[in-house]
């Protein structure tokens, strides 16, 4: 087994182990009592990210959302256990697979499915799209698609807030390929050099669209190592186990908090569908049926609800009336984004600059 | 009335920011060497005694992510200035330059804001050769979101170093290093230069000589050349690049009917060129010769003193391209260089290094 899987997380070294084998059956704790409403809260905050995403990709068809779409699908226990684990007002900023940071932390759904839509109601007036979501009063300063170039930005609102005195914490979301840019390096450096109130928090799902670990990262050394080595705090774990993110997203926001310095956060899960669109792309060669089929046992959304169940506190009436209402609010949300108006063609040139 | 104080280009630049530093607590200064002893060329010197190293803040050697940083903390409520002792060396942060600070106003929707100066110094001579003497304000000008601003004088250095500080979106401010030592009279305490319109350099009504940063220099001492032989040339100092000002040149150019473009860059896909290429388009009928560019030769720049002669415009070549506008005959005497000067040198008492 590569090291860098083996010394990744159980999960990603369980999925792997067990991908020649048959059926897994994941360790099942029992949740504490004083966690069965957080992880309620946590079912329910990943299963509104993947209906949401699911109906993106149902919908995908219809030719309305004209922008590329990547998605979350698999990797819901990362963004929902971080964003639980911060305040309000602390801020978040990701890459190009953020959906579902976005909607963690509290952002604007009929903004972000109008944004998709290119329209003048979108979060970003429909200049965006998909890879550009932004909802200041959510605390989520924006994502962009060029790889690692959001980690320097996080990192000077953390540098900012340092600067001023204002007590807040910072995440950046980040995959595995935005650590072998140099951007990463220069911002853990800098973070920790400074000693800023932030979270680095990678999601090693093992792909950069279709190129694996193995052509991108020595097996050597695992990813939070990397981040070791520049002299910060590393935590790693289970990603697909919302309880597991939220225990070390809370130690990792109190540290920050504390002023102890830049926090390295690493989380391994995997993504179900394609890299970009709504598709499915097990057939296309990169990856196989049987490593998909191993993560998808490890599906955060089951695993949580299943010990829930075994803890006799997963009320299946009240979940369905939940779900009920999210598929309310996600059909709400899409038929206001189609009834919506484009952007005036004269408006095109606005917001170039503060005068303009 | 006592006479305007004299300051050099290098001192405005630094009492620019140390009115800024001192009117406004969310202005800060990043750059390799800002608090160094040399002060970045004086133009930092001591300011981090002054305002303290979190404001005047040394970096790590990491063009990119700091400018990032800076980025990060604009949109967060601060107003960085990043400072490059060299342009190229801020090639290394492009993407935070130009698809992360100059896209973000407009790719959220107007929502953001990116309160940003990138300082860089530019320029020529003294063996500074292929990497430590580019002039690329091409490359930023052609970046929509971006604004570009290379004052000439220490009057402008001044006013428009703090009005890009002021400005609410990232603003590349380009220093020439020939210009650092140059004297003029500049106002003491706050003032501002606004980003945008031209400068008329010198009246004329011959030819418009359209020149950017030290080129106005070189265009200037062209024109008084001129003049002893009674060619009046119009000199236009094209101080900021974005927004451009082009109407100003048009009325320039309604009036003298003659373009010559000096810009110390090279010419293909230049400022120059889009210089022209404006004229060409809105006042094609105002010209009565084709316009003329004096650029860098088409190469990198090499290092060797012996080479200076022949790679660096000067306003010899200014003067010879104004000759062949008005269709007259060229003059050897343009492109002499007196007994003495050393085109490698900013001024005689320069002993190097840089």
């Amino acid at each position: 087994m590569p090291r860098h899987l083996a010394s990744a997380s159980a999960a990603a070294a369980l999925a792997t182990a067990t991908a020649t084998s048959t059926a897994m059956t994941p360790m099942t704790p029992s949740i504490p009592s004083a966690q069965l409403e957080l992880a309620t809260s946590l079912l329910r905050s990943m299963e509104r990210i993947r209906l949401v995403e699911e109906a993106i990709a149902d919908r995908y068809s219809r030719q309305q959302m004209r922008c590329p779409v990547h998605l979350s699908i698999g990797q819901e226990a990362a963004a929902a256990g971080v964003c639980a684990a911060l305040r309000a007002d602390d801020l978040a900023m990701s890459g190009h697979r953020s959906h579902a940071h976005y909607l963690a932390k509290g952002g604007n759904l009929d903004a972000m499915i109008a944004e998709m839509h290119g329209r003048a109601t979108g979060c970003c007036g429909g200049r965006g799209g998909s890879m550009h979501l932004i909802d200041r009063a959510a605390g989520f300063l924006g994502a962009v698609p060029i790889v690692g170039s959001t980690i320097p930005i996080a990192t000077g609102l953390a540098f900012a807030d340092k600067q001023r005195g204002i007590q807040r914490v910072t995440v950046a979301f980040l995959g595995d390929a935005a650590t072998e840019e140099g951007v990463f390096h220069e911002s853990l450096n800098f973070a920790q050099l400074h000693r800023l109130p932030i979270i680095y928090a990678c999601e090693n799902n093992l792909y950069s669209v279709y190129s694996p670990m193995r052509v991108r990262q020595p097996d050597t050394r695992a990813i939070h190592q990397i981040a070791a080595g520049h002299g910060l705090r590393t935590l790693h774990g289970d990603g697909n186990d919302a309880l597991a993110v939220h225990a070390l997203a809370s130690d990792a926001a109190a540290s920050a908090r504390a002023g102890e310095g830049p926090v390295f956060l690493e989380l391994a899960t995997y993504r179900w569908r394609e890299h970009c669109g709504p598709g499915w792309d097990n057939h296309i060669g990169y990856r196989t049926e049987e490593e998909y089929l191993a993560w998808r046992a490890l599906d955060p959304i089951a695993r949580l609800q299943k010990r829930l169940t075994d803890a006799h506190a997963f009320d299946a009436t009240a979940y369905a009336t939940e779900i009920k209402a999210i598929q309310v609010e996600i059909d709400r949300a899409f038929a206001a984004a189609e009834a919506a108006p484009f952007p005036a063609n004269a408006s095109m040139a606005d917001h170039v600059y503060a005068a303009a | 009335m006592t006479p305007p104080r004299e300051i050099s280009y290098a001192a405005a630049i630094r009492e620019a920011f140390a009115t800024c530093l001192a009117r406004d607590p969310s202005v800060v200064l990043m750059g390799l060497g800002v608090s160094d002893p040399k002060g970045f060329f004086g133009t930092t010197i001591n300011l981090h005694l002054e305002f303290g190293e979190d404001r005047v803040m040394d970096m790590p050697c990491a063009e990119a992510g700091m400018t990032g940083v800076a980025l990060g903390a604009a949109v967060n409520g601060m107003r960085p200035v990043i400072n490059h002792q060299r342009l190229d060396f801020a090639l290394l942060s492009m993407d935070q330059l130009c698809t992360q600070a100059a896209k973000w106003r407009y790719m959220f929707g107007g929502k953001e804001r990116v309160p940003l100066v990138m300082r860089a110094i530019i320029g020529r001579g003294w063996g500074q050769g292929p990497q430590h003497s580019q002039s690329l304000q091409s490359w930023f000008a052609h970046i929509p979101g971006l604004k570009v601003v290379m004052p000439a004088t220490p009057h402008d250095a001044k006013g428009m170093l703090i009005a890009a500080i002021e400005d609410d979106d990232p603003v590349v401010f380009l220093e020439h290093r020939w210009l650092h030592h140059l004297t003029g009279p500049v106002p003491e305490g706050h003032y501002t230069v606004p980003l945008g319109p031209t400068r008329t350099a010198r009246s004329g009504d011959k030819v418009t000589i359209a020149a950017m940063s030290y080129m106005v220099i070189e265009a200037l001492e062209a024109a008084d050349r001129l003049a002893a032989e009674g060619i009046e040339a119009e000199v236009i100092d094209v101080r900021c690049l974005r927004p451009l000002d082009r109407e100003s040149l048009i009325q320039s150019i309604w009036r003298t009917g003659r373009l010559v473009v000096a810009d110390g860059a090279w010419a293909s896909a230049g400022m120059s060129a889009e210089l022209i290429a404006s004229i060409s388009e809105s006042a094609f009928g105002a010209l009565k010769a084709a316009p003329k560019r004096v650029c860098l030769p088409d190469c990198p720049t090499p290092t060797s003193p012996s080479l200076a002669a022949d790679y660096y415009p000067r306003a010899g070549h200014i003067a010879a391209a104004v000759r062949e506008v008005l269709d007259l005959p060229p003059n050897d005497a343009d492109l002499l260089v007196p007994a003495g000067v050393e085109l490698d040198k900013p001024n005689p008492a320069f002993t190097g290094p840089f």
